[in-house]
Order: structure tokens, then C-alpha cells, then sequence
């Protein structure tokens, strides 16, 4: 390992310009002759617009012009879409209701957007939204996830009882068999609470339309700007494909909530060409917490059938999902392909049917946020393992010890092929550094206080880097997830890598150059890494899935391949020697056992003046592109403790102690691998305890703004013991599986189990906010009665 | 946020008189209520007199028995005054548990008590610790002062000037955070006086803060956490949203009543 290669804790290349204020956000752009746009949003969850009346605002002073869905319908501007076809059990195809960037006759959730006003300023923008009279009949609301499909309300035509889908994965015949066998059935209802993604930075996005080239020009907080570019083109149709730019600069954060293409955007380009000025809208923290896409927001009855030894025969899971008002970009594949192919866990399971019902409501969309169906299944299996175990009377560890999967390749009843894994090594690791055989001594002396301690354990799995094309196509996907790569290396030797992944926080800046350092033997400053432009990489598919490590950087890696070969091939010019004999190693092409070598710089050089080769043998030039297209999913595993004090006399709940041992196969950077591991805990914990949007009956969003909506802090988490195990992963060639969303993904069962160990039963759902851990501990305390 | 004129008076003289001039005018203190409520386009005043640079507004001192706090003085300025916390710690305390640095460091005392928050701590400390709250008008008692959520004896265009504090034998805040806002959910200050003990509780009241006659005879006669047993707060009084509901808050008053006891009592 070199000090800036594969392995090393380089500090982040972009965080000087980060913490020092330089970063460029959507929002630090301001485009000559800009003007501002601001969305009239519904202040009803449901309702019929009869009328819109906009001409009390368009005399405001300052407004350059005011649109509403018809004006987007005249010019034939598509509806919003949901990239990913999920078809019933029955074979038909979901029901999609029409998603218009402003709404045509009806709006259904509060913040649906309802016109826009573009002015000289911001707050004329606003003043004159406040002369828009809009007469709606308002429509009574449905927001209840398990009582939608049985609603008198109806949210879409389309959709008579607010069905999206009922889709199924896995063996329903040899479930049933298994369940009919079982010496044992553990029960067990849960709801996944709905969350507000909340990124620091809001959406923003700003459109510009250039009359003299046609071209149109976004700036948007996007994880993936290409995808943006081909929904806005190819599907929404606001401008042609080879048109458009867009440009997504520094994004502050995203979870999942940055992939979607949503209204705004599309109206700020569309808008751009109709009052040919930029058109910038920004959101403020109350439109991000009422129109950014929610996630999870699950409701689930599963059973998990034991034998006599305690080995797990089946599982049966029936969910509810919730996917808000309409169909967000990706929102159909979270509670279905990314979610039931997981219900195996780490562990073998003969037999598993799930069951999901997809249904509308007058909430806001829901789509993929850190872990994306994932966290809902890891939630599913790790609560009813550790029930199971209590329920059989085993050690929870050891019972998941006992059920674990050891033999790879592993296919699960459930889709999924499991490349590589160590869980028990994982177990061991995780059980040593929580000091797991003394925890009966810590339970007494809490006890001895008052408190009550519990501990908890996730056993979880993640598919991470989904992929490959061809599968995730057979699936319903409408897009390919591979991943595009160029390397050009410039005469100087100095590198630039044009990916189509894109960094919002993840550091890419600093493990790609990592990459091209530890490969071509150059120090990592020579690397920069350009991203998050149409203009200049060809195409990408983004960020999101934990891909950008597995997927992403094997594109650059075979690109780096193409690379060396062509530096090989340049070098045997130069050094009068056989291409066969050259070997690169160290930075360097030498001539085997000889010393005569060139350094990677004189070769780029000798490839760009070309005067050791001629045109007929050799093309000048140093760039080599690559597009990688992985062979499976890669499957990051761990294990990780909650230990926790629950004061009965208050509910308040605080972790003690928490062991995360990860296997992320291979790994670039364990600096930046932990500080992933500590956001996704800390998102985990913020689910688990603090975090969910509450709406009420009339539709309207209690939890708005962050007096409501409660984010984790640094007090409410303890110093992380982080501890890694590695089996690399044989599916790509750098054996990386990925980290982003772990944390997500483990933490809530993690911290349940540990509550209701505490507790010493299973009631309590999430978020176990003190209010609700008193209301548990109360009826702990109750006596039972005598059976 | 509206458009609106803005004034910034240097005497507490000037103020009054803008306001007394001005059409729709509201005073600036810390603006911690007030400015969200403006860019959320929620009030709209014509004018905004500031009274940041009114120096006859800050200052502490401590004289003979008491602890007086000038309206402007901002959290962060209570909660590391040597003065407060050899006099009244509970009080300094009480300031330090407000909102984060950001707050401490904007908000003011004044502002607080003018506004009167249901969820706000420091009149929970005025009513227990039987302050006087001075105004360029009168004197008025912290019982007198507070009349229910956002509700006080103050008239339109009346100013606080300070606080006034009676330095007690004993006294601690013992505080529930909402987890979000971190603004009280429960909150109660005990304070034991030479004439007998006083205990107020803010964020839990349907009408905002008030006091427990019933534990406050009860510690009269014995400062104890144990004194308190069998008393039952009622439910109906108490507030109820989303993060706690009526009984909750009830029970939380009575854990907080006793914590806040077992703390004075710890005092000398």
C-alpha cells in the first residue's frame, strides 16, 4: 500500500474547499438577466381545482410571467415519470396515475404544485403567488398506509382502491409447505416508519435557454445528472437530448432524495425559453420537508417458521406500502425488487413468499432514501429472528449463528445469488468488541440504578452496486446500471478521470484518485476527478445503491487497463523494444530484465508528440473510456451491537455502547469507509428513536419543519466501536461491495431489539421516542396475570 | 417576509415613543419568535423598532438580595455570569439549557418573558423565583405578569427594562427537551424561599406556565423529593401534541418536580 494508494486513510481532497465556504452549490450560481421562480403550492391534501385565476398576479409589480398546467400542456410538456414497470401477480401493469409537473384539475398532496410565478425577485415572486386565486373544491384525504386500499377516497382514476400494485417474489407452494411443518411460528407486525430525507443543502435548480444555439442549460442539485438529462428529454420533452446541459456542481447530500426528477426543474428549463431569461427557483426547508420524495413508510405482517432445532424453515411476509401521491422516478423497485429479494438475510431459508400491496395516498411521494427497501427488509428479518430466539429461548446470536448461510455461491429463494460472505467471522469480531459475556453484569448494576439495559443485534445484508443490465432489465427497469469511465492523461503525465458517478458527499474526489494513484504509480495530486456535467462526461447513470465504489471506480479501473495497455504499446516504441516486454510497475515502463525504464510522464509525453511512432502503427494520444457492466449485485454484510439504558421513569433512551463489524470487501479509503458507517448509524438511530413525518387525518404535515421533525445530534449517539472484516467480492475486479448505506440498513432493528430486550417485550414501534418507551415500560412493569 | 420599516432606537425613551408613533409596530429582541414568524409570512408588522442598541437594557447586578437581569441580556451572557451563578445557579443553568449556542447567543431574557411561550423556560424561573419584572412603566409580579400562552400584562407598547430576581436558599430547573425543538416539554423550576417554597412548570400547561400549590405546601413543610409522593398532577390541564400527550406531560411534571427537589436540596 503507498501512502495515497488502495487502503490508505487519505484525508479528502474536497474538503478544504468545503469547510472553508468554497464549495459552488446550485444556489452560488446566478446567471445574468436571472430571474426567480416560486411554486403556488396546494395547501390541501385533496381537492379539485375548478378555477385558477392568475391575472390579479400577473399585474404584481416585478412578475415577468405566471403558468399554470395548461400553459405546461399547450406545449406538450410530459407528465413526471416512474422509470421502473412493476407488474402485478396477475400480469397486469401498474397503475400509473398522470404526475404533471403543475397540476391539471386536481391536486393531491399538501405542496403539490399548483402554478408558478417568475419575477424580478424573489419575494415579488411570492407576493404575487398570494394574488393567484385558485378555487378548489376540497376533496376529503386519505393518509393512512393500511387503511388506503379500503378508503372511500380515491386518489387516481387509474386506480379505483388506491392500488399501485400486488406483486410477489419467491415460492408461495413450499412456503406454505414449510409453515405447515414447523414446530414453531413466530408472528410479528411492524410499521416502517415515513421519513424526511432532509439534506443540508435543499433542491435548487436553475434553467437557461441560449435563443442564438437553441441550447438549454440546468444547474441542479442531481445524483445523477445524465438520467436528469434523458428524463427531461426523451420523456418529459422539454428539450431535445443533444440541447440540454445539465450541470449538478457541489450537492449538499442527497439519500436517494436527489435522484428524482421532479416538477420543479422541469418547469425552470421549459420556463427559461418561455420568458427567454435563467429561471432559478431554490427551495426553502419547508418546501424540501413537503415536496422532497419521503422514505419508507412501510406496514408488514410476517412469520418466520422454526423446526425443532431451531433451524429456520420458512418466512412469509405481507407489506403494505405506501408510495404517496404519485409515482416518483424509482419509487415502484423500493418496496419490491429492492426490498423482498433481501427477506433471506444472512441466512438459509428453504422456503420465503412476500407479498406487497403498493397503494396511493394524499401524502407526498415516496421513493428510495438511504438503503432503499433494504432497511425495510433487514427490519423485517432481524426483528423476527431476534422474536424467534427469545420466543425458542436461545441466545440471539447464537441462533443466528446457527441459521447462518456458509456455502457460496448461495442462491436464495428470493432472486438473489450470494457471492461471498464470512457472517460467523463477522459474529465473533462484533460479539469480542462488544464485550457480549459480560453484558448480564452491566443489566444488574443498570438495573441497581433504576434503568433498564438491553442489547440488540443486526445481522443484516445489503445487495449493493444493483446490477447487471440485463437482469435489473428483466425486472421492469427502464434504464441500464452500468457505469462509464474516461481517463485522459494529459502530455504532463497529470490525470483527469471523467466519471458518471456523482459526489454529494461521498469523497469521490479523493477514493477515485486513490485508484488512479495506487494503478498508474502517480501521486494523487496529479488526479483530478470531473464529474456532474453532461457537457463533459458522455454518459453515467449516477449515484445511489452504494454503486459508485463497485460499479463506478471498476469503470475507471478498466478504463486505467486500456490505459496502461496503450502506455505499453507507446513505451516499446520509444525504448526500441518488443510490446511484450514492457512491463509497467511502479509508475514506471520498463524493459523486463533490463533497467531501462520510462516514468509514466514520459510516456504520456512520447504519446502526445508522437515522435517515436508513426500515425500507421500507433494513434498519438493518451484517453482511453471504458463502460462496466457488473457480472451481480455485490453483498456487504455485517454485524453490529446496540447496547442501551432506558429510563423508566422518564422513556428516555440512551445508547451505551454500539459495535458495527462491516465486510465491505476491499477497501479504498477506512477513513472515509467510517465516517460512512457513523452517517448511516446515526441515520439508522434517527429512525429507530427520533425521526418520523406524522400526517394528519385532513392530510396536512404536522412534522414540517425541524421543531417537529426531530434529526439526530451528537448527543443522542455514543462513540462508535467500528471494527471490519473483508471477503472481497469476486464480481468485479477491484473487490470492493460498498458502504454508503449500511448503517441505514442495520441500526433500527439494532435498536428495537436492544428496547425490547430492555423492556422485556416486543410492543413498541418506531420511533421509540420517550413518550412511547414509558408508555412500554409502564405496561413492563404491570404484573402479569397467572395463566 | 413582507417589507417593513426599521427602527433601532438607543434609549428605551426613543423606543417607546416610536411605537407610540409607529402603525403596527413590534419590538426586536432576540427575534427568535418573531423573525420565522415574519419569513414565514405568518405576521407582518409595518414596522420593526430594535432595541439592540439600548444600553440601558443590558447589564447584571447584583444588589443586596436580588439579581437583576437587564431585558437585552442574551442567554449565553446569563448562563456565564459570575454574578447569577454564585446568586441563583439554577438560573444560569436554566439559560445554558436553552436551544443550542446559536439561541443562547441571540435570544434574550426579555424577549422570553415578553413573548411567554408556553414552552419557554424563564418564566418558569420568574413565577418560582417570585421576580419582579420591571418595564419603563411599573413594576409588575411574575404572578401578575403571566396570563396565559403568549398572553402577558404588558400594553401595547410597553417595554421590559429588567428582571429582577430574589436570591432564594435553594433552588433547581429540571427540564424535559422536546427532542426536536429542545424547547420544554416539561419544565420545573422549585425554588425554596425564606416564607415558604415555590414550584412553577412551563411547556406542560394547556395555558401556559403555572404553579403547584399543592407541592409547593408540601416542600414548605418538608424540602424533600419524598414530600411530593401521592401528589397527582392533574391531566386536564396539560398540553398534548405529537411528542407527548396530557398524561405523559402529567407524569413528566412529577419525575421533573422530583429531580428538580433532590437537586436544590443537594445545595447549601
Amino acid at each position: 500500500m503507498t501512502a495515497t494508494g488502495i487502503g490508505a486513510p487519505v484525508r479528502r481532497k474536497e474538503d478544504q474547499r468545503f469547510v472553508t465556504g468554497q464549495g459552488r452549490y446550485v444556489d452560488d450560481f446566478n446567471r445574468p438577466g436571472q430571474a426567480y421562480a416560486y411554486f403556488l403550492r396546494s395547501p390541501y391534501a385533496h381537492a379539485r381545482i375548478r378555477s385558477i385565476d392568475t391575472g390579479p398576479a400577473t399585474i404584481m409589480p416585478g412578475v415577468v410571467a405566471v403558468f399554470t398546467g395548461d400553459d405546461l400542456a399547450a406545449d406538450k410538456i410530459g407528465g413526471l415519470i416512474c422509470g421502473w414497470m412493476i407488474h402485478s401477480k396477475d400480469g397486469s401493469p401498474m397503475k400509473a396515475g398522470p404526475h404533471p409537473a403543475l397540476a391539471q384539475g386536481k391536486v393531491r398532496y399538501v405542496g403539490d404544485h399548483v402554478a408558478v410565478v417568475i419575477a424580478e425577485t424573489l419575494a415579488q415572486a411570492k407576493d404575487a403567488a398570494e394574488a393567484i386565486v385558485v378555487d378548489y373544491e376540497v376533496l376529503p384525504a386519505v393518509v393512512d398506509t393500511a387503511e388506503a386500499a379500503k378508503a372511500p377516497v380515491q386518489v387516481h382514476d387509474v386506480s379505483p382502491d388506491n392500488t399501485v400494485f400486488n406483486w410477489h417474489l419467491g415460492n408461495k407452494d413450499e412456503t406454505e409447505a414449510a409453515f405447515a411443518r414447523a414446530k414453531h411460528v413466530t408472528k410479528i407486525d411492524l410499521v416502517n416508519n415515513r421519513l424526511v430525507p432532509n439534506p443540508i443543502e435543499p433542491r435548487a435548480a436553475v434553467g437557461e435557454y441560449d435563443p442564438g444555439t437553441d441550447n438549454y442549460t440546468l444547474y441542479t442539485t442531481s445524483q445523477n445528472p445524465h438520467v436528469a438529462r434523458l428524463v427531461l428529454s426523451a420523456f418529459i420533452g422539454v428539450a431535445p437530448e443533444h440541447k440540454l446541459r445539465v450541470i449538478a456542481p457541489d450537492v449538499g447530500g442527497g439519500f436517494g432524495s436527489k435522484i428524482f426528477i421532479y416538477a420543479e426543474e422541469t418547469v425552470c428549463v421549459w420556463a427559461a425559453k418561455k420568458v427567454k431569461r435563467p429561471v432559478k427557483w431554490t427551495s426553502d426547508r419547508t418546501e424540501a420537508f413537503l415536496s422532497d420524495a419521503h422514505g419508507r413508510d412501510h406496514v408488514t405482517h410476517a412469520e418466520m417458521a422454526t423446526d425443532e432445532n431451531g433451524k429456520i424453515l420458512g418466512l412469509r411476509v405481507h407489506t403494505t406500502a405506501n408510495l404517496g401521491a404519485y409515482l416518483s422516478t424509482f419509487s415502484s423497485s423500493v418496496p419490491t425488487y429492492l426490498y423482498a429479494p433481501l427477506l433471506s438475510g444472512q441466512y438459509d431459508i428453504p422456503a420465503i413468499y412476500c407479498e406487497v400491496d403498493a397503494v396511493y395516498t394524499n401524502t407526498a411521494p415516496v421513493d428510495a432514501y438511504r438503503g432503499a427497501g433494504r432497511p425495510e427488509a433487514t427490519y423485517v428479518v432481524e426483528r423476527l429472528v431476534e422474536k424467534t430466539a427469545r420466543e425458542l429461548g436461545q441466545d440471539p446470536a447464537e441462533f443466528r449463528r446457527k441459521n447462518y448461510i456458509t456455502q457460496f455461491p448461495h442462491a436464495t429463494p428470493v432472486i438473489m445469488t450470494y457471492d461471498t460472505g464470512d457472517y460467523a467471522a463477522s459474529l465473533d469480531k462484533a460479539l469480542e468488541i462488544a464485550d457480549y459475556k459480560n453484558f448480564q453484569q452491566r443489566k444488574q448494576e443498570s438495573a441497581r440504578r433504576g434503568k433498564l439495559r438491553g442489547i440488540g443485534f443486526s445481522s443484516y445484508i445489503e445487495a449493493c452496486g444493483i446490477a447487471p443490465s440485463q437482469a435489473v432489465g428483466s425486472l421492469g427497469a427502464g434504464v441500464g446500471l452500468w457505469e462509464s469511465a474516461e481517463v485522459r492523461v494529459n502530455p504532463t503525465g497529470s490525470v483527469e478521470v471523467l466519471t458518471g458517478s456523482h459526489s454529494h458527499g461521498q469523497g469521490h474526489e479523493t477514493t477515485f484518485a486513490q485508484l488512479v494513484s495506487d494503478r498508474l504509480g502517480i501521486p494523487i495530486d496529479q488526479v483530478s476527478i470531473v464529474h456532474g456535467d453532461t457537457d463533459k462526461v458522455q454518459f453515467g447513470m449516477g449515484t445511489y445503491g452504494s454503486r459508485s465504489g463497485a460499479v463506478g471506480m471498476s469503470a475507471i479501473a478498466k478504463a486505467l487497463d486500456k490505459v496502461i495497455a496503450k502506455g505499453r504499446k507507446v513505451a516499446a516504441h520509444v525504448l526500441e523494444a518488443s510490446e511484450g516486454d514492457i512491463e509497467f510497475k511502479d509508475g514506471k515502463f520498463g524493459v523486463a530484465g533490463t533497467d531501462r525504464a520510462l516514468g509514466f510522464g514520459e510516456v504520456a509525453l512520447q504519446a502526445y508528440i508522437a515522435h517515436k511512432f508513426s500515425g500507421q502503427d500507433l494513434e498519438p494520444g493518451l484517453k482511453e473510456g471504458a463502460f462496466y457492466d457488473p457480472t451481480n449485485f455485490t453483498f456487504p454484510a455485517g454485524v453490529h451491537i446496540c447496547e442501551l439504558e432506558i429510563d423508566p421513569d422518564t422513556g428516555v433512551t440512551k445508547i451505551e455502547r454500539w459495535t458495527a463489524v462491516d465486510d465491505f470487501g476491499v477497501i479504498i479509503n477506512p477513513m472515509i469507509v467510517e465516517g460512512q458507517v457513523h452517517g448511516g448509524i446515526a441515520q439508522g438511530v434517527g429512525q429507530a428513536l427520533l425521526e418520523g413525518a406524522v400526517y394528519d387525518q385532513s392530510g396536512q404535515l404536522v412534522t414540517a419543519s425541524f421543531n417537529d421533525y426531530c434529526m439526530p445530534r451528537a448527543i443522542d449517539l455514543p462513540s462508535f466501536q467500528v471494527g471490519m472484516t473483508v471477503t472481497p467480492c469476486p464480481s468485479n475486479p477491484l473487490g470492493i461491495k460498498g458502504c454508503g448505506e449500511a448503517g441505514a440498513i442495520a441500526a433500527p432493528p439494532a435498536v428495537i431489539n436492544a428496547i425490547t430486550d430492555a423492556l422485556g417485550h416486543e410492543d413498541i414501534a418506531m420511533p421509540a421516542t420517550p413518550q412511547a418507551v414509558w408508555r412500554a415500560a409502564q405496561k413492563a412493569r404491570m404484573p402479569v396475570a397467572a395463566e | 417576509m413582507y417589507a417593513f420599516e426599521y427602527h433601532h432606537p438607543t434609549s428605551v425613551e426613543q423606543a417607546a415613543d416610536l411605537a407610540t408613533r409607529s402603525e403596527d409596530a413590534k419590538f426586536l429582541a432576540g427575534g427568535h419568535t418573531l423573525l420565522p414568524t415574519m419569513k414565514l409570512r405568518l405576521a407582518a408588522p409595518a414596522n420593526l423598532i430594535d432595541l439592540g442598541q439600548i444600553a440601558e437594557l443590558r447589564g447584571i447586578q447584583r444588589s443586596g438580595d436580588a439579581i437583576t437581569i437587564g431585558a437585552m441580556m442574551k442567554h449565553a451572557e446569563v448562563a456565564s455570569s459570575a454574578d447569577v451563578r454564585a446568586a441563583i445557579p439554577a438560573l444560569a443553568e436554566l439559560a445554558e439549557l436553552i436551544g443550542d449556542p446559536h439561541v443562547r447567543n441571540r435570544g434574550t431574557i426579555g424577549g422570553s418573558i415578553a413573548n411567554n411561550d408556553p414552552s419557554a423556560d424563564y418564566p418558569a424561573a420568574c413565577l418560582a423565583l417570585n421576580a419582579t419584572i420591571v418595564t419603563d412603566k411599573r413594576k409588575i409580579t411574575a404572578d401578575d405578569f403571566f396570563q396565559g400562552i403568549f398572553t402577558t400584562a404588558l400594553d401595547e407598547g410597553e417595554i421590559i427594562t429588567r428582571i429582577s430576581f430574589p436570591v432564594p436558599a435553594q433552588a433547581a430547573y429540571a427540564k424535559f427537551r422536546n427532542p426536536a425543538s429542545r424547547y420544554a416539554l416539561v419544565g420545573v423550576f422549585v425554588a425554596r424561599h425564606a416564607d415558604g417554597v415555590r414550584v412553577a412548570v412551563t411547556g406542560a400547561g394547556s395555558n401556559g406556565v403555572f404553579r403547584l400549590p399543592e407541592m409547593e405546601e408540601a416542600l414548605s413543610r418538608n424540602f424533600a423529593a419524598e414530600a411530593l409522593d401521592g401528589i397527582a398532577v392533574p391531566e386536564d390541564e396539560m398540553n398534548s401534541d405529537i411528542h407527548a400527550d396530557a398524561a405523559y406531560r402529567a407524569h413528566l411534571v412529577g419525575v421533573m418536580a422530583r429531580r428538580a427537589v433532590q437537586a436544590a436540596a443537594a445545595r447549601s
